[in-house]
Parts: C-alpha cells; structure tokens; sequence
C-alpha cells in the first residue's frame, strides 16, 4: 500500500517534471519559462531523493534553484530593454526540430528497450553525504581540483567578458 | 520500487525536449534553459546507475561534477549573451548573423 503511495507520487512528479520542461520549450512568456524551470529542477531533486541521493538532491535544489536559474532570470531581465513588458521568444524551424527531437527520443526508447540491463536494486545507500566528501578528496581529487580550478576560471572570463570596455584602470 | 528503465524513459523524454528547445527557441537565454534541461537529464541518468549498481557511489560523484560544470556554463553563456546584447540590442539568435559568409 506504501509502495503504490510511493509508485503514484512518482509518476506525478515525473509528469509535473515534463510538463514544465515542455513549458519551457514552447511557452511563450520567458519569465513563465523561468518559473516552469524552476518546477522541472525541483522535480529533478525528488528524483533523487527516489534514487536515495540526498545529498544531490540537497546540492540540486540550492545550486540550480537558488543559483543558476537566479542567474538565468537576471539573464532575461537585463537583456530585454526595461519597458519592453511582454518578454516573448519566437520559435524558428519548428517542424524540422520537432523531427529531430522525436528521433533522437525514438532512437533512445529503442535502445533501452532492447538492452537487457538486468539491473536490481541495490537498495537504499543510507546517508551519502559522508561516502561522497571522502570519495571527492580521496578517488576524484583530481576533477574535483580541476572543476574548481574550472569554476575560478569560468567567473573571472565571465566578468571579463561583460565588463564595459574603456571603463576599466587598466 | 521505480524499475531502472522508467527513470531512462524519463530521461530521454527530458533530453529529447531540451534538444526540440535548442534547435527550435529564437531567444538565447530560452536555449540556455533547454540545454539545462539536458544537463538535468544526463545527471539522472547519472544517479539511477548509481543507485541501481552495487557499490557504485561514483556516479553522484559525476553528476555533482556535472552541476559544477553547469553552473560555469551558464556564468559564462550569460555573459556572452549580455555582449550580444550590447551589440545587437537584443539576443535573437537568427538574427546574430554577423560572420555569416
């Protein structure tokens, strides 16, 4: 009875989780893009929590809810002039798009179908959070060096980038 | 419990949507959001693996790797796209034809 509860909260938040991400393909309003994200990441995150990842689902939530999509809606402000208040996004090339996406999902269904993944269930790991900090300094430390070398770099070429030009010392 | 295949359907309907979006939206910052979703679907791919293989923590592992490298992309993206900006006056990606031969 648990299990079926647990079944059917799923599947309704897989179809919340399509749905906003085919909001956000098709919909017209930006801003309403944004928010339509906001609820396919949060969708996202109890997928994990499904998977037993709570740590990710943690870090998903406050990575892409509080930053990224932050940073993606200050992207739609501040590229549309301030009195301009229908943030609208065209669509171009829509059937061929359309034919491309549907085989590149048609491809994909083939191929789960017809492997045999012979997956069980290992279960829930418990908490993670500690397996993974001693798994990222221990046998990742070197991406995890790189992808914070990485971050470091990809902030300060990004403030390069939209600094004014002239308008610096240097 | 949820079978593995059922977060790959899922998976690949999130990734297929993010590429129509892609291909399809006018508005850079639009396909920015769709190649989030991408993202986003490469990283459950990511964890289900993870969960559904024994002992195999290093796919959450991957899939935080991923939402770094997300975060990069989108800092930097955006920032190409407010150049864009200020030189086009707006950020439709058919009409940023400049280069075109």
């Amino acid at each position: 009875m648990e299990s079926m509860a647990s079944a059917a909260i799923f599947y309704g938040v897989a179809a919340l989780v399509l749905g906003s991400a085919l909001y956000v393909v098709v919909g017209k309003n930006l801003v309403h893009s944004a928010f339509a994200l906001v609820a396919a990441f949060f969708g996202v995150a109890v997928f994990y929590v499904y998977l037993g990842a709570d740590f990710l689902a943690g870090a998903q939530v406050l990575i892409y809810v509080g930053g990224i999509l932050t940073l993606l809606l200050f992207g739609v402000m501040l590229t549309n002039q301030i009195y301009n208040l229908n943030l609208r996004s065209g669509a171009i090339q829509v059937v061929p798009g359309a034919l491309s996406a549907g085989l590149v999902f048609a491809l994909l269904v083939w191929i789960i179908q017809s492997v045999d993944w012979g997956a069980m269930d290992a279960g829930d790991p418990g908490p993670t959070s500690e397996s993974i900090g001693r798994l990222l300094v221990g046998d990742y430390l070197l991406p995890f060096e790189i992808a914070s070398v990485l971050l470091l770099i990809a902030l300060m070429g990004a403030a390069m980038l939209v600094r004014r030009r002239g308008s610096g010392s240097s | 419990m949820i079978p593995l295949e059922h977060y790959l359907y899922i998976s690949a309907a999130l990734f297929s949507l993010g590429v129509f979006g892609v291909l399809t939206r006018r508005n850079a910052v639009n396909v920015l959001m769709s190649i989030e979703l991408i993202f986003n679907s490469a990283n459950i791919n990511l964890v289900a693996f993870s969960r559904f293989v024994e002992g195999a923590l290093g796919g959450q592992v991957f899939a935080l790797l991923v939402i770094v490298i997300a975060a990069c992309e989108a800092a930097v993206a955006l920032a190409i796209v407010m150049s864009l900006y200020r030189v086009m006056k707006n950020v439709n990606l058919d009409e940023a034809a400049e280069l075109k031969g």
